[in-house]
């Protein structure tokens, strides 16, 4: 056991240059920094999304009150932007249980913004201009989920059905679960990590437009296509950097998705997740027209600095904290 | 039988695959932000000794194999079988060639070496790291080349060949690393 940083010092350097870089960024532009809670009463019902919780005891909980922290700010942020905020930014820490890895640590940096009245491709060209910023890369190419699997594997995500896309995957050898997978979207996601990933944004940053509507998260529907959602991810060099939405307003439909995320929970044999209330309510309110984006600070600066580990640009990760 | 999940795998880790009893070389996660998560691990196959990659839903659980090691000093070969004590409780066990296979040329009676074992039975022999030897063949050498430049190849007791030093003569004793199958050292007698 080491009390020595995982990051050379030259690295945390590095990160509060970036830092720093990245406040310039947003204060150019007239985005305000907020702070908002690490711990909130309610959390995320994503089924692939583990989230830590602990237990506040307290005056007016004198009995305990669960308090789950963030896997990302979203969900205050956005009520902020209801509560009339305009356009903000955060950068804060965010946790994800049972994630640890090359790209992965528990705990880690997220920088997320908002801006009213963007669309998907006006914050995709705006994630673009900071990358540029930050890691000096080519202007990035943009690619809609469709192109990049036909182009790369022939297969059409948007038409093709369950056994076609197995049938690749089966071809690829591309694990043992492959021949009973039930599920389209884990197949899809399976040959993007495994497939196209490896293959894109090799030489200048990606973003991959226009997910399907069923891995659509917190994303709109396309008004004129409902096969798709106003989704994107970059990519650059094997790493997954950013994924934004043209942001769900619709209340009714957010509760729908969510009240779906724990029915497949349920499905799964995992523990339903409380629906958090506070954020169906300030929908209900009116979320302004707006795009948001979440981008991994530590993978950023793992790109900066031509780190392989997460471990390398973290002061201390997850074995020595 | 027990069983773990991919929360669990660690390098070193034994597990069973396709029914074979396997251990975990490496572990990657790959998780993409919002959707299923998977590991890709490394396996080697303890019986076949096959390397090879599965990438695995993260969630899913293997049953643990039962497999352990533990050091047992080589006694003799009857023909058939090798046979290994342990010097605590004296107890034997028998290896078959399989389980043996390349450790056979450095098997050096009462060295302990490690046995695997696979619900009870032997299924690999590891020998020691180093080993002693007695050269039984090789090209005499000149004397006063003490420099070692290139080497000449000499056969050992267990009939094994390695590269040795020009001086070394038939009859000397001589340490090896197994695991290269590289000549350390000449062994004062």
């Amino acid at each position: 056991m080491s009390w020595q940083p995982s990051a050379s010092i030259d690295n945390i350097k590095r990160r509060a240059m970036l830092l720093k870089t990245i406040r310039q960024f947003f204060d150019a532009k007239d985005v305000m920094e907020v702070d908002t809670p690490a711990m909130s009463q309610a959390t995320v019902t994503d089924v692939h999304l583990h989230t830590f919780a602990t237990t506040f005891v307290g005056p007016g909980s004198a009995h305990g009150q669960k308090l789950y922290l963030q896997t990302s700010p979203e969900f205050h942020m956005k009520r902020l932007l209801c509560a009339g905020s305009g356009a903000i930014y955060q950068i804060c820490k965010s946790f994800r249980n049972e994630e640890s890895g090359r790209f992965h640590n528990p705990e880690f940096t997220m920088l997320e913004w908002y801006q009213p009245d963007y669309k998907q491709l006006d914050l995709v060209k705006e994630v673009d201009e900071l990358l540029q910023l930050a890691l000096n890369t080519l202007p990035s190419e943009i690619m809609t989920y469709q192109e990049v699997f036909i182009s790369h594997t022939g297969l059409d995500p948007l038409v093709d059905q369950l056994d076609v896309i197995r049938q690749y995957a089966l071809t690829k050898n591309l694990g043992d679960f492959v021949a009973t997978e039930q599920c389209k979207d884990t197949l899809l996601q399976l040959i993007f990590c495994f497939i196209i990933e490896p293959l894109i944004g090799l030489d200048r940053p990606v973003a991959i437009i226009n997910f399907p509507a069923s891995q659509a998260a917190l994303a709109r529907i396309d008004e004129n296509d409902p096969r798709i959602a106003s989704r994107f991810e970059f990519y650059y060099k094997g790493v997954e950097l950013a994924n934004g939405f043209h942001e769900l307003s619709d209340a009714k439909e957010q509760l729908l998705r969510f009240e779906r995320d724990n029915q497949q929970r349920i499905e799964a044999g995992l523990a339903q997740q409380p629906i958090d209330r506070y954020l169906i309510d300030a929908l209900e309110a009116g979320l302004p027209n707006c795009s948001g984006v979440a981008l991994g600070v530590d993978r950023l600066l793992m790109l900066a600095t031509g780190s392989s580990h997460i471990s390398e640009v973290v002061s201390f990760d997850i074995s020595r904290c | 039988m027990a069983t773990v999940s991919t929360n669990e795998f660690k390098n070193g880790l034994k597990l069973m695959f396709d029914g074979e009893p396997s251990t975990i070389i490496e572990n990657e996660t790959v998780k993409p932000g919002k959707g299923q998560a998977f590991n890709r691990v490394k396996i080697r196959k303890l019986i076949s000794g096959k390397v090879l990659e599965k990438t695995i839903k993260s969630g899913e659980t293997f049953d643990v194999a039962d497999v352990m090691e533990c050091d047992l000093a080589y006694l003799y070969n009857d023909g058939e079988f090798w046979h290994f004590m342990n010097n605590e409780t004296f107890e034997q066990i028998a290896a078959e060639q399989k389980a043996v296979g390349d450790a056979v040329k450095w098997l050096v009676e009462q060295d302990e070496c490690i046995i695997t074992l696979f619900n009870g039975n032997p299924i690999i022999v590891t020998p020691p790291n180093f080993v002693e030897l007695e050269v039984t063949e090789t090209d005499p050498g000149l004397k006063g080349d003490t420099a070692g430049t290139g080497g000449k190849p000499a056969t050992l007791s267990t009939g094994a060949v390695v590269r040795v030093p020009l001086f070394i003569q038939i009859g000397e004793v001589i340490k090896v690393d197994t695991r290269t199958g590289e000549y350390v050292s000449r062994v004062a007698k």
